[in-house]
C-alpha cells in the first residue's frame, strides 16, 4: 500500500496526534507524517476538519477521521489484525472507554489548569486536583491490569494510549512546578507502567524529547504569562 | 439464564433517555430505578463512584456508566436486532465524531440559556442555533443521521428535543424558524415507538426546569 493512502496531520507537542502515531505503530501501518503549524494552519487541516480545525487528522484514502478516540478506534477496526487496541469482550470495551472518557474528560482538564491557574494556592490546588485523578487512575490500573504491565495486560492498548500520550506534559508540569505528581509511594503501579510505556516499540521512536517538550512549554506558557500581565496593567 | 438489567436514572436527563431508547430500539426488558439526584441510593454510589451520576445501567450485576458508552455497549452486546452503529470503519467513525459533538456543545449550551439572562443568554442562544445547523448539514437529505434507519447520533441527539420547548421558553426564541429541518428530523423519529415511549413530555421537562430556576433563584 503507498505510503500517501494514510497520512496524519499532527504537530510533534500534541499528546493527542500522539496517540494516533502510537496506533499506528502498533498496526505497523506505513503513514506520511504531515506536521502543522497550529499558528498558521493548513487549507488541508482546515478542509479536513471544518468544526474544531484541530490536529490530529487521519486521511485514510482521502477521508478525514478526526478527534483522537474516535481515530484510534477506526484504526482498530481499519486494521483489524492483531494486535487488538480494543479489548473484545463488549464489558472490558465499556471499561476501557469509560477510562478513556475520565482521562479526557476530567483527568487531562485538571493537567491543563495547572498551567492555566494564577498564584502559588491555585497553583497548588491545581497539582492537588492532578494527583487525586492519579491516583484514581492507580486504582483503575489495579483492576485492569491484573497483576500484568499495562492497562491492557501483556501489550499496551486503549486505556495505555489514552493515558500514556500526557507523560510528556506531567513531565512539564512537574519540572514547572518543581513538583513531584506521579509518587512512586501513592502509585507505584502507575510509576512502573509509565517507565513501561515509554520503553515500548510502539511508543518510544514516536514519543516527543521530554526536555525539548519542557523547551516548547516555557516558551509558550512564558509568552502567555506575559500577554497575561500586560493586559492586566 | 435471563439477563437481568437495571437501568439507574433520573426522568428528565436527556442522557438516561439515550440509554432507554436504546433499549428500546432493541426490545429489551429491564427494571427502571429512579434516582433522587438530592439523595443518591447507596446502589448508584456503589455503582458509580467515580462521577456518581446517572445513567448507569447494571447487567447482570456489572455497572456499565457514561451514556454513549453504555449505548455502544447495548449495542454491540445485543447486535443482532436494530444494529445502532453502521458495520464500516470510517462511518463508525464519522458516527462516533457526530456523537462526540453533541456531548461537548448541546447540554452547556442549552443550560445557559435557561440558566443565564442579558448577553450570556444571548451567546448561548447563537452558538446553540450554530451547533444545531452544523447538524443540519450532516443530516442532509437523509430521513435520519443513520441513514434509513435510527443510528448512534440519531440516539445522541433526538433526546434533547424534548428540551426544545423549555429552552425556547426559556431563551425567548425558536429553534423550529432557524432549524426547520432539524425539526422534522425530531418529528420523524418521535414517529418510531421507541422514541416516542423514551423521551418525555416537553411540557413536563418546561415544569422541572421552572422548578430548577426557582431552587437556584434564577428569574
Amino acid at each position: 500500500m503507498a505510503t500517501s493512502d494514510v497520512k496524519l496531520l499532527g504537530a510533534w507537542p500534541s499528546p493527542f496526534a500522539l496517540r494516533v502515531h502510537i496506533a499506528l505503530n502498533i498496526k505497523s501501518v506505513d503513514y506520511e507524517c504531515i506536521e502543522e503549524n497550529l499558528r498558521a494552519k493548513s487549507q488541508l487541516l482546515l478542509q479536513s476538519n471544518p468544526v474544531h480545525k484541530k490536529v490530529p487528522v487521519l486521511i485514510h484514502h482521502d477521508k478525514p477521521i478526526c478527534e483522537s478516540l474516535a481515530i484510534v478506534q477506526y484504526i482498530d477496526e481499519a486494521w483489524s489484525s492483531a494486535p487488538s487496541i480494543l479489548p473484545s469482550d463488549p464489558y472490558d470495551r465499556a471499561v476501557a472507554r469509560f477510562w478513556a472518557a475520565y482521562i479526557d474528560d476530567k483527568w487531562f482538564p485538571w493537567l491543563n489548569g495547572v498551567a492555566n491557574a494564577q498564584g502559588a494556592e491555585a497553583k497548588k490546588a491545581a497539582l492537588d486536583q492532578v494527583r487525586e485523578g492519579l491516583v484514581v487512575l492507580e486504582e483503575a490500573f489495579g483492576k485492569c491490569s491484573e497483576g500484568k504491565d499495562f492497562f491492557s495486560g501483556d501489550r499496551i492498548g486503549y486505556v495505555d494510549i489514552a493515558l500514556g500520550c500526557f507523560l510528556g506534559w506531567v513531565y512539564v508540569a512537574e519540572k514547572r512546578n518543581d513538583v513531584k505528581l506521579l509518587l512512586e509511594d501513592k502509585m507505584p503501579g502507575l510509576a512502573a507502567w509509565a517507565n513501561k510505556f515509554c520503553e515500548d516499540g510502539a511508543v518510544k521512536d514516536v514519543m516527543p524529547d521530554k526536555d525539548e517538550l519542557l523547551e516548547f512549554a516555557n516558551m509558550v506558557l512564558d509568552a502567555r504569562a506575559k500577554l497575561n500581565a500586560s493586559s492586566n496593567n | 439464564m435471563a439477563d437481568e438489567i437495571i437501568l439507574l436514572d433520573f426522568w428528565p436527563s436527556m442522557f438516561g433517555m439515550r440509554v432507554r431508547l436504546a433499549l428500546a430500539e432493541k426490545g429489551l426488558k429491564y427494571e427502571y430505578k429512579e434516582e433522587d439526584l438530592r439523595n443518591k441510593s447507596p446502589l448508584l454510589l456503589e455503582m458509580n463512584p467515580v462521577h456518581k451520576k446517572i445513567p448507569v445501567l447494571i447487567h447482570n450485576g456489572k455497572p456499565i456508566c457514561e451514556s454513549l458508552i453504555i449505548v455502544q455497549y447495548i449495542d454491540e452486546v445485543w447486535h443482532d436486532k436494530s444494529p445502532l452503529l453502521p458495520s464500516d470503519p470510517y462511518q463508525r467513525a464519522q458516527a462516533r465524531f457526530w456523537a462526540d459533538y453533541v456531548d461537548k456543545k448541546l447540554y452547556e449550551l442549552g443550560r445557559k440559556i435557561w440558566s443565564t439572562k442579558g448577553e450570556e443568554q444571548e451567546t448561548a442562544k447563537k452558538e446553540f442555533i450554530e451547533c444545531l445547523k452544523l447538524l443540519e448539514g450532516e443530516l442532509g437529505d437523509k430521513p435520519y443521521f443513520g441513514g434509513e434507519k435510527i443510528g448512534f447520533v440519531d440516539v445522541a441527539l433526538v433526546t434533547f428535543s424534548c428540551w426544545f420547548h423549555a429552552y425556547e421558553s426559556f431563551g425567548n426564541f425558536s429553534i423550529e424558524a432557524e432549524c426547520p429541518k432539524l425539526i422534522a428530523w425530531t418529528k420523524r423519529c418521535m414517529e418510531k415507538e421507541s422514541v416516542s415511549s423514551s423521551l418525555e413530555d416537553p411540557h413536563k421537562v418546561h415544569g422541572f426546569v421552572m422548578g430548577m430556576k426557582k431552587k437556584l433563584g434564577i428569574e
